[in-house]
């Protein structure tokens, strides 16, 4: 925060005009904290209707308790946005360090740029891609990988004839969340202190060796807050999933049938067209959950931003 | 097999235990060309199959880094090796964050040419069954829409930023500085969900409108605005400040004629990207603003359609004759990410052409 102003002692005398802009600047502060917690109240508001409901006169929940229908598609919303991750925080670590160490200076930014033309892409777009051309180029993958490794129960068979399965919607969002994470790593591979890289180099460190012990020591902070980042960003994200995954609720771990957990951002977007009456009060309960969950993660994201005030990721 | 083709282009440089500036070319070749021989030989005994070339190409660049680190194992020692398997493995992570983005936009481009045509600019969906008609009804609700979203988080965004800036002391700014960033992360639906609730209470469920459909993009937009703005008033630099408040200028005049005319071109480009990123939310309008196949013009009567959710219902739900309803989809992604990227272009050369001259 830059100290602008003359010492707060020395207010000679207020003028109107810096009453009025001083106090709408707040006013517009304030909004926003006020929109915040609008929207936890309004959602909360509409949640209450299904406490108080007997199960039995929601449609969408057919006789079944509250939780047993959240279930599922809590576990699917954290399970995919988790693999998503874990095939998104390697490459973007790579590419973050391709940008900021190994491409040649000067192709650097315009690189840089071509990731994040990928972020610019409207998730719609991304489903449309992912259902039409994604699902049934990687299928013949999946009948392979049943039928060889059908062993491991993340591959258990039988394999979906669409390939729309929680492993190519979890790629669609690993793609999506991709350039995230790498625009947050890169800004912090590049803050890196080159006094660090260079003694690493002068002591004869080969270039991975430097980026071991000064570049990813400097950034673990950086990754970590990046990935929650990005996972936050997985957990919401509703078209690309909604469009890409067949899904047909409950909990398993294989990642090829066509049996899939779907998401609580897919599950409200596909239902509630057709939703009325008091199932609109349980999808706006399911997402009052979802938006629980990605408040605690981005909240421990930031904090961890916080602690290190040099890298904010909006920037 | 790529042994022996690095083992051609050495003259004396393995006495020096390193390889050749050019070896790692020579051990990729050797890889790519191992594969396809591989794949050919495995589809030779099926009659009729063509060579799998984008299979042959991902195994040749599995191979490439287990042969580079075994060939430099063997003649370089164990460091180098790693080295030269961790610069295989990070090129090959940009490679393969290219192959999306490069397949998303030729499938985008081949596909959307089909219908992206003076009658999918002109005409609606109303009363249109099969193949035909048009997007207007959606662009004009996405323009609409999106224009009210604009005008109303710009300028709240822009006085938060510029109390955040040039007032803001203490635990408030602070709280608003993070719960800002926690906005970011708000799920677009659950912003959808947020507007759709307001309307419910105020005119009873099953309200869709226009209106709610910006509300719920206002709220995803603001956040956006804030953190651009703020870091473009950051970067005014103090001196100009203080020789306004030398001349005697109140601060709330040095703010509007000096700090936000220094900062303008940076603040538009940040407007203009929180554009480019609200113009292709697709979930809160599904939820908030509905689905209509008719041009709507009243933000606060009836559905509205927009470009996305357009594409979406195209995708979802096709009628009898699914490649006219998936045509139209292809255009209007088509259409969208021209759209993204105009503005894109848009703010960089704003950015570029319109920046501040002092300073920095």
């Amino acid at each position: 925060m830059p100290d602008t102003a003359a010492p707060a002692r020395a207010k000679p005398r207020l003028r109107p005009g810096d009453r009025v802009f001083s106090g709408s600047a707040l006013a517009a502060g304030t909004l926003i904290l006020a929109i915040l917690a609008g929207v936890a109240a309004f959602l909360i508001i509409e949640s209450v209707p299904v406490v108080t409901t007997d199960p039995k006169d929601i449609n969408i929940l057919d006789g079944q308790p509250f939780w047993s229908y959240v279930a599922p598609l809590v576990f699917g919303t954290l399970w995919s946005s988790a693999i998503a991750l874990l095939m998104a925080v390697p490459v973007s670590i790579g590419i973050a360090l391709f940008i900021s160490h190994y491409a040649p200076r000067r192709l650097a930014q315009g690189l840089g740029y071509i990731i994040d033309l990928l972020a610019a892409v409207p998730s719609v777009v991304f489903g449309l891609w992912g259902g039409n051309v994604l699902a049934p180029a990687i299928q013949p993958l999946y009948s392979w990988l049943t039928e060889h490794l059908g062993w491991i129960p993340l591959f258990a068979g039988p394999a979906s004839g669409t390939g729309r399965t929680i492993l190519t919607a979890s790629i669609v969002l690993a793609v999506m969340v991709l350039p995230i994470i790498t625009a947050l790593c890169r800004e912090v591979f590049l803050q890196t202190p080159v006094l660090h890289e260079e003694a690493a180099l002068a002591l004869g460190a080969t270039r991975w060796e430097m980026i071991r012990t000064a570049v990813l020591p400097f950034g673990r902070p950086g990754i970590i807050s990046a990935s929650m980042l990005g996972l936050g960003r997985a957990l919401g994200e509703t078209m690309a999933v909604a469009m890409v995954l067949s899904s047909s609720g409950g909990i398993t771990l294989a990642l090829l049938t066509s049996s899939n957990p779907g998401t609580i951002a897919a599950n409200i977007a596909l239902r509630f067209a057709e939703a009325f009456g008091t199932n609109i009060n349980l999808l706006i309960a399911t997402g009052l959950i979802l938006f629980a969950i990605t408040l605690v993660v981005n909240m421990i994201a930031r904090w961890i931003i916080g602690r290190r005030r040099e890298f904010s990721g909006a920037n | 097999m790529a042994a022996s083709t690095s083992a051609a282009s050495g003259t004396n440089i393995y006495a020096a235990g390193l390889l050749g500036k050019r070896t790692p070319w020579f051990v990729l070749a050797g890889c790519l060309a191992a594969s396809f021989v591989l794949f050919w030989l495995l589809q030779a005994g099926t009659p009729g199959a063509t060579l799998n070339v984008a299979g042959a190409i991902i195994v040749g660049a599995i191979f490439y880094p287990l042969a580079i680190y075994t060939i430099s194992l063997l003649v370089e020692g164990a460091r180098k090796a790693k080295d030269r398997l961790v610069t295989a493995l990070v090129y090959g992570a940009f490679l393969l964050a290219l192959a999306p983005l490069i397949t998303l936009l030729s499938t985008v481009v081949a596909n959307g040419l089909a219908r992206f045509d003076l009658e999918f600019f002109t005409y609606s969906m109303r009363s249109i069954v099969g193949a035909g008609g048009g997007f207007v009804h959606a662009m004009v609700g996405t323009l609409l829409m999106t224009l009210t979203a604009t005008v109303i988080s710009v300028p709240i965004g822009l006085m938060t930023s510029v109390y955040l800036v040039e007032y803001g002391r203490g635990p408030l700014a602070r709280a608003i500085t993070f719960f800002v960033d926690v906005m970011t992360g708000i799920p677009s639906i659950v912003a959808g969900l947020f507007a759709y609730s307001i309307f419910a209470l105020l005119f009873g469920p099953g309200t869709k409108l226009g209106i709610a459909g910006a509300i719920s993009l206002t709220v995803l937009m603001i956040p956006v605005v804030v953190r651009s703005s703020e870091d473009m008033l950051k970067l005014v630099p103090n001196e100009l400040r203080e020789a306004s408040y030398a001349l005697g200028v109140p601060k709330w005049l040095t703010i509007l004629k000096v700090v936000l005319p220094t900062s303008i071109a940076g603040i538009m480009t940040g407007v203009i990207l929180a554009i480019a990123r609200i113009i292709g939310e697709t979930a809160p309008l599904l939820v908030a603003a509905g689905f209509t196949n008719n041009l709507n013009y009243d933000m606060l009567n009836g559905r509205m359609q927009s470009l996305p959710v357009a594409v979406y219902y195209q995708y979802v739900s096709p009628g009898v004759d699914v490649q006219a309803y998936l045509d139209r989809a292809w255009a209007g992604a088509l259409t969208l990410i021209l759209i993204v990227m105009l503005l894109n272009i848009i703010a960089r050369l704003i950015a570029r052409y319109f920046a501040p001259k002092s300073g920095r």
